[in-house]
């Protein structure tokens, strides 16, 4: 066989194995075509249950609707929802708990999460036996994390209170975590910590392991210290993947509902009403639809500004 | 040939079981277009429900079908049903400030007409219950309802606590009077306070439970207790929705500041958010000697195997300045959306018979028939009988207005705001209130 007619036999071959183009298997449609009609059932889906209830809701919230007032006539009332909302006390103290428990969780979890990273990412004996049992809380329902830590605090059975009774040597139904008004703000923020600091230490620990071993090889070499080590090598090289943490845990915290609802409801009184439960209230309590879908656009207008910013934040800081 | 027969007579058999199978399930089917859904809460009355429905399937042919769902999310999942016109429930026993937004909306079908009919007299029903659970427009006669389970919000004790020598002794050289069921509230913040913290065969109790639940009704529930007998008044008698003066009176901020008084001194750590079921779980488990709670899980304590019989005492709610206690109790009403409303409406006819109540009474019903509560032996029928009759005198219940879920949630809010979280004072939060509930009211139009 010469040369040219193995590479004949072989283009032939190849001729043979490479699928037609789609266009030609189903006559008369372009690949442009094909390709919308493989995607326009998720499109219309997408539409569907997301794109038409927010164009609803925002329709509705220029509204007096009621959904539980089916036969009262519906009257367009401008802002006035956006209004009573923006002048609502009780909207603002809502906020102000919301940002309250955002900033605080974040905080703790961030610590928390980047410190168990730094200690996981250490090679040790049943190193994988520590990181699946860390991981446990995040991957509990919050119904169920809501309902124990309810048992947990309560403060004549709960184990919590007998652990600190234990260390303080205080009486343990002296104090009670959920309600009282001083201590039912950080309780919120004990179990969230509690049970998402694994998320953070999990992103933290990709981010320790992306980091090359000839730049630590190149400080030691350098005579760094572990100290400067951390500082000039560790945070910068881990911190898109920290802001990332923060953003991914701002934006769950933000709409955080189901965890809360269950621990306090939202009391003592409305200490821990965070904006979310304000909203349900109104909602699907109160029945104000109009009013409670002007504060769902409020709400996704703060949280997708907000985190649009973040994000030009977090590409500057990758681009560094 | 063989082998083609043998085909044939396979495909025969499959045949003659799916015609068998065809059968039975057209006899299922038949079977289901005679059932009913009875929508409630899932309580202990919800239990003696069903064992008296047995009878009337018994007598119509007709299966009984029972979705019931746990208070905390009672209104919730079914007011959502009826505002979503939906089928679910055939019949429906619901609460009893529903009642007017369920007339106002169409969720019920009136039932003049058939009570005419059928030659049912309202005049049959406790007043109190045919106001609370069927009327709408109130004080009107247009019924959306049948008195189907009166209650109240009653009081249990430890009548062994109450009967020790020691404790006897003790509360007497205290109090300088004897230790009993308490007649007025001041008397049964005493009571709370030298139970309060007391060691009682080898435990520490407390004083009493008290409503205090945040998310659904709870605490307005609670507070009204004490709200009505110290002159609390919901509008001015003469001028309808005039709330000013009268909502926040200064004997509604005596009451207020009372109930907070009893939450502070007399209650459980950590019973900040506390409905019926803590409050049963707290008497159950002997942490308490006083237990306010409603009268429909009376007859269940008082069969407690530890804390019932002779050891718990009832008493009704005590008077302040006047005697009052909050309503309970539903109206059995047929869904207008249903499938079914002939079959529902048949229900209805055969729970208002006498015979009926009766039994729905003796099971662990509360029966609003003057035929039962009326008869001559009913006080002593039950330990808790008395009591129940003597608060069905005395109810006062909350709005019944179409808006009454916003009226509830400012109420709800304000109170626990100052109750249990220590915000502001008494005058405040009623002051707030008077201010929420003008603002529904001028939404809707009433004012």
């Amino acid at each position: 066989m010469t040369a040219s007619s193995y590479t004949d036999t072989v283009t032939k071959r190849l001729a043979i194995n490479t699928p037609q183009p789609a266009a030609k298997r189903i006559r008369g449609l372009s690949d442009r075509a094909i390709a919308w009609l493989f995607i326009s059932p998720c499109i219309a889906l997408l539409l569907a249950i997301n794109i038409f209830p927010l164009i609803w809701t925002i329709r509705l919230s220029f509204t007096n609707f009621k959904s539980n007032l089916p036969n009262a006539p519906v009257r367009f009332v401008g802002l006035d929802n956006y209004r009573d909302i923006l002048s609502d006390e009780d909207v603002w103290h809502a906020m102000q708990v919301t940002a309250h428990f955002v900033v605080w969780s974040i905080a703790l979890q961030i610590v928390i999460g980047f410190g168990l990273a730094l200690l996981i990412n250490r090679q040790f004996r049943s190193h994988s036996f520590w990181t699946t049992l860390i991981l446990l809380p995040m991957m509990l329902s919050p119904a169920v994390v809501g309902n124990f830590w309810t048992f947990l605090l309560q403060p004549q059975i709960g184990l919590f209170n007998y652990a600190v009774s234990l260390v303080t040597g205080i009486d343990p139904s002296s104090f009670q975590m959920i309600g009282d008004v001083q201590l039912s703000p950080w309780a919120i923020i004990l179990v969230d910590t509690w049970m998402w600091s694994p998320y953070v230490m999990l992103i933290c620990l990709a981010g320790l392991r992306s980091i090359p071993d000839y730049i630590y090889e190149a400080a030691e070499v350098d005579r760094a210290s572990p100290w400067r080590q951390f500082w000039s090598i560790t945070l910068p090289m881990v911190l898109p993947f920290l802001m990332l943490a923060v953003l991914f845990r701002a934006i769950e915290n933000f709409k955080m509902f189901d965890m809360v609802n269950l621990l306090t409801s939202g009391g003592p009184g409305s200490i821990t009403e965070l904006a979310s439960i304000t909203l349900k209230r109104e909602a699907f309590e109160k029945w104000r639809t109009g009013y409670s879908s002007a504060f769902a656009v409020i709400l996704f207008v703060t949280v997708f500004g907000a985190a649009n910013i973040y994000v030009r934040v977090l590409n500057k800081v990758k681009q560094r | 040939m063989q082998r083609r027969s043998r085909w044939l007579s396979g495909a025969a058999s499959m045949m003659l079981a799916a015609a068998t199978l065809g059968m039975f399930g057209g006899t299922e089917a038949s079977a289901q277009s005679k059932q009913l859904t009875l929508c409630w809460a899932a309580w202990d009355p919800a239990n003696a429900l069903v064992e008296l429905g047995k009878d009337f399937t018994k007598e119509s042919g007709i299966e009984m079908k029972y979705e019931f769902v746990p208070w905390t999310s009672y209104a919730d999942r079914f007011l959502n049903e009826l505002n979503s016109r939906g089928k679910l429930c055939d019949l429906i026993i619901g609460d009893s400030q529903w009642i007017g937004g369920a007339a106002e909306n169409g969720h019920y079908v009136k039932l003049n007409d058939f009570f005419a009919k059928e030659k049912i007299s309202m005049d049959d029903f406790v007043k109190a219950t045919v106001t609370g659970y069927s009327e709408w427009p109130k004080g009107t006669p247009n019924y959306w309802a049948l008195p189907a389970m009166a209650d109240a919000v009653g009081w249990t004790y430890r009548k062994d606590w109450f009967a020790k020598p020691e404790i006897q002794a003790a509360f007497k050289q205290k109090y300088n009077r004897d230790l009993a069921p308490p007649k007025t509230y001041a008397e049964l913040k005493e009571i709370g306070e030298f139970f309060q913290g007391r060691e009682i065969d080898g435990k520490k109790v407390y004083g009493a439970y008290i409503f205090t639940e945040r998310g659904s009704e709870g605490i307005t529930m609670g507070v009204t207790n004490a709200l009505y007998p110290f002159g609390f008044k919901y509008q001015n008698p003469q001028k309808p929705y005039d709330m000013q003066g009268f909502v926040n009176s200064p004997d509604a901020v005596a009451g207020l500041e009372f109930y907070k008084s009893l939450y502070k001194c007399c209650t459980a750590p950590g019973l900040t958010n506390a409905y019926m079921q803590e409050g049963l779980d707290a008497f159950k488990s002997g942490q308490v000697a006083m237990q306010m709670n409603w009268f429909a899980f009376f007859p269940g304590l008082y069969k407690d195997p530890n804390v019932g019989g002779d050891k718990i005492g009832f008493f009704a709610n005590p008077a302040a300045k006047t005697h009052a206690t909050q309503l309970g109790g539903q109206g059995l009403s047929v869904v207008s959306y249903s499938d079914h409303k002939d079959d529902a409406l048949k229900y209805i006819k055969w729970f208002a018979q006498p015979a009926v109540q009766q039994k729905w009474w003796q099971i662990g019903g509360y029966s609003a028939a003057n035929s039962v509560v009326n008869a001559p032996g009913f006080p002593k029928s039950a330990p808790f009988a008395k009591d129940f009759l003597e608060s069905m005198g005395m109810v006062v219940d909350f709005w019944a207005e179409p808006t009454y879920a916003e009226l509830l949630l400012s109420m709800q809010k304000r109170v626990h705001d100052y109750v249990v979280a220590d915000k502001g004072t008494a005058k405040e939060a009623l002051d707030q209130l008077v201010k929420d509930w003008t603002k529904v009211f001028k939404e809707q139009g009433k004012i």
